[in-house]
């Protein structure tokens, strides 16, 4: 690593804090990252290509057999009549909180850091969004009449039922996917632009030269660009945080113990954003070593996501006691049952499995070496992706496992299609990953180039960040007003 | 369709390019462009730079507007598709709830409302950029095609009425335009 401690510490005397490393211009900026594109196929990228696209394929014979035989090929049984399927949504669309959280809050706290990774965090939600769709859309069992689940009119003159949480649901992801996909592509416009004005094929020319809109950059036009971004980012927001808590109502809204609390709104939404940054950490250690982009994607950026992760783990581990509290505190043997059952019961494997990597693994973030560390990184981002499906199963199955009555207990063992489908819903989300990193632009170059110093045009002032300090202490530079917003 | 073609000055000619070094110098040049007292002109850049659009006098964009618009109509729309559904096109007691229990109604009205803001946001942002347009005389000059790289410019159109293609030339040159370039209409 060529990154000492005196870059990664925040010299509040020197300004601002080194973003990009090795000073570069804007043109080498954008040629490392379009470059990218641009070259003939590398070796390695077939060696991820090929695997997810056999588990693609997995997931494609999974899912004709699924729809051939029935949901009865899972492990589903009448007490456990959700488990993989649900376990795996949920998983998913936690996965993709992380990026709505790094392109949309992240910008509206004005943390220019996020510059960095957005483009590549945004992708990665759209395809964990794809991934959590097909869940629920395939656990239906009849899915020709899947379209039930919509406000259609039609010849039945049947509705579905707006005050289900379960129709909350398909609305909220379905809106949260449409939204993520605009908001992706306007951050796009300008870098499709770039390539097309880059392209020496005509095949490169048409393709970005079309999906580019022909886009001038001009400054009227990115007066209202970074109006409409800075609006979706406003969207994109409160979206996030109403999704996972939609989600987390298709079990709050039941009367089972161990779904019924009014905790899982912000319980889900923190799980969200822990297993998300987690994913980001993992995707970004081989994308950063693979394309060559240790200067924009640096270890500052990996220590930040890693605070990020300690944190959320904690309110993870929280929210946890928590329940267990609150279960005691209620008096309800039904409550305290299903809790005592989930940590010592048949399912304490992996009530314990969740506790260790979601709660106490994180921990080692409290340490720097830690969070600059990426062989540490790239293990703990695993390790906490596995605990967080871990949490889904927990929470999904063993509250449904041993029903009210004893006669209905039963247990649930996953058969190979509910591996399959598990496995082959990876093989999706690396699938589109790879052809993304391989057709379109992974940093936003037109954001990166802002946080280069010299493209402040109000010169000998440091970013604007730092100007508001500066006005204060004479010697160092007046800021003009523009700089002092 | 005047969404997707440039409108064009009549004449000979588009307009004159000119392009600068750094965002510096274009922040500058823009002010002094600015105060000439031009109207049909713009600036050119690969990234945002800060502050550039009020160095160009230009107004902030009315694009909130069109979202709140949007957002207020997906809202009505959501609310208003599940009353018609619950309380009006098919009564049904569900849970025992009454027809009209508009607390449920509020998450999709919510998301709807979101839904419909976040394309008000980003089609109202391309109808005001005139967005598609794939063809400009702009893309005709060779050194513009840097400008989503790393180089910044500035383009005045030959109807602005101060147009002049000698004396703006000369003004564009003594801002410090590393060069410039007479663009075909």
């Amino acid at each position: 690593m060529a990154q000492t401690e005196a870059e990664l510490l925040d010299n509040p005397v020197e300004g601002s804090p080194t973003l990009i490393l090795r000073s570069p211009d804007f043109h080498a900026i954008t040629e490392v990252v379009a470059e990218a594109v641009e070259r003939r196929t590398p070796t390695g990228w077939w060696f991820f290509f090929l695997p997810a696209l056999a588990l693609l394929g997995l997931l494609g014979v999974a899912v004709s057999w699924l729809f051939w035989e029935g949901i009865g090929i899972w492990g589903l049984n009448v007490p456990v009549g959700w488990a993989w399927d649900i376990t795996n949504f949920v998983f998913w669309v936690g996965i993709g909180h992380a990026g709505t959280l790094i392109s949309a809050i992240l910008f509206l706290f004005r943390q220019k850091w996020r510059t960095s990774i957005n483009r590549s965090a945004e992708a990665m939600t759209i395809f964990a969004v794809m991934c959590a769709l097909l869940f629920p859309g395939i656990h239906v069992g009849r899915v020709w009449v899947a379209y039930w689940m919509f406000p259609l009119p039609n010849q039945m003159s049947l509705w579905p039922n707006f005050r289900s949480p379960l129709l909350w649901d398909v609305f909220a992801v379905s809106v949260y996917g449409t939204v993520s996909v605009l908001f992706w592509y306007v951050g796009l416009i300008p870098d499709l632009a770039t390539m097309r004005d880059r392209a020496k094929t005509s095949m490169r020319k048409y393709v970005y030269g079309f999906l580019a809109l022909g886009w001038r950059g001009s400054v009227r036009q990115w007066n209202h660009y970074e109006t409409a971004y800075l609006v979706l980012a406003a969207l994109a927001t409160p979206l996030v945080l109403s999704v996972h808590s939609v989600v987390s109502m298709d079990f709050a809204v039941s009367v089972l113990p161990g779904w019924h609390t009014t905790i899982f709104p912000p319980y889900f939404v923190a799980g969200a954003i822990f297993s998300g940054f987690a994913m980001v950490v993992t995707l970004m250690v081989i994308c950063r070593t693979a394309f060559r982009l240790e200067h924009i994607i640096t270890l500052r950026h990996f220590d930040y996501m890693a605070k990020i992760m300690l944190v959320t783990g904690s309110m993870v581990g929280y929210a946890y006691a928590t329940e267990f509290f609150t279960s005691w505190y209620s008096g309800n043997p039904y409550e305290m049952f299903t809790f005592m059952n989930r940590a010592l019961g048949p399912y304490a494997w992996a009530y314990w499995i969740m506790v260790s990597c979601n709660v106490i693994s994180p921990q080692i973030f409290w340490f720097k070496k830690a969070r600059t560390s990426i062989p540490i990184l790239f293990a703990l981002s695993i390790v906490i992706n596995i605990g967080m499906w871990f949490e889904r199963f927990v929470i999904i199955v063993t509250s449904l496992h041993r029903d009210f009555l004893p006669s209905s207990w039963g247990y649930f063992t996953p058969t190979m299609w509910d591996v399959a489908c598990l496995i082959g819903s990876f093989g999706l989300f690396f699938t589109m990953f790879c052809l993304f990193v391989r057709f379109l632009p992974m940093v936003a170059t037109s954001e990166v180039k802002t946080v280069l110093p010299q493209a402040n045009p109000h010169d000998g002032h440091a970013p604007q960040r730092e100007t508001k300090n500066r006005a204060a202490r004479p010697g160092l530079g007046t800021p003009t007003p523009e700089g002092a917003s | 369709m005047p969404l997707l073609v440039p409108q064009l000055p009549k004449g000979p000619h588009y307009g004159i390019l000119a392009e600068f070094g750094t965002p510096t110098d274009l922040y500058h040049a823009c002010e002094r462009v600015r105060d000439a007292g031009f109207t049909r002109w713009d600036a050119h850049s690969p990234f945002p730079v800060h502050g550039l659009e009020r160095a160009m006098g230009i107004r902030r964009s009315p694009l909130p507007w069109i979202v709140l618009i949007a957002g207020l109509t997906g809202a009505a729309f959501g609310f208003g598709l599940q009353w018609l559904v619950h309380a009006s096109a098919q009564p049904l007691v569900i849970s025992g709830k009454p027809y009209f229990s508009w607390p449920a109604f509020i998450p999709i009205t919510f998301e709807l409302g979101v839904l419909f803001a976040a394309f008000g946001a980003v089609l109202g942002m391309l109808a005001l950029n005139r967005l598609p347009m794939h063809y400009h005389p702009l893309f005709r000059s060779k050194v513009f095609e840097r400008v989503t790289d790393d180089a910044f410019f500035i383009s005045i159109e030959s109807w602005d009425p101060r147009f002049d293609s000698a004396a703006t030339r000369k003004l564009l040159e003594s801002l410090g335009a590393r060069s410039v370039e007479l663009l075909e209409s």
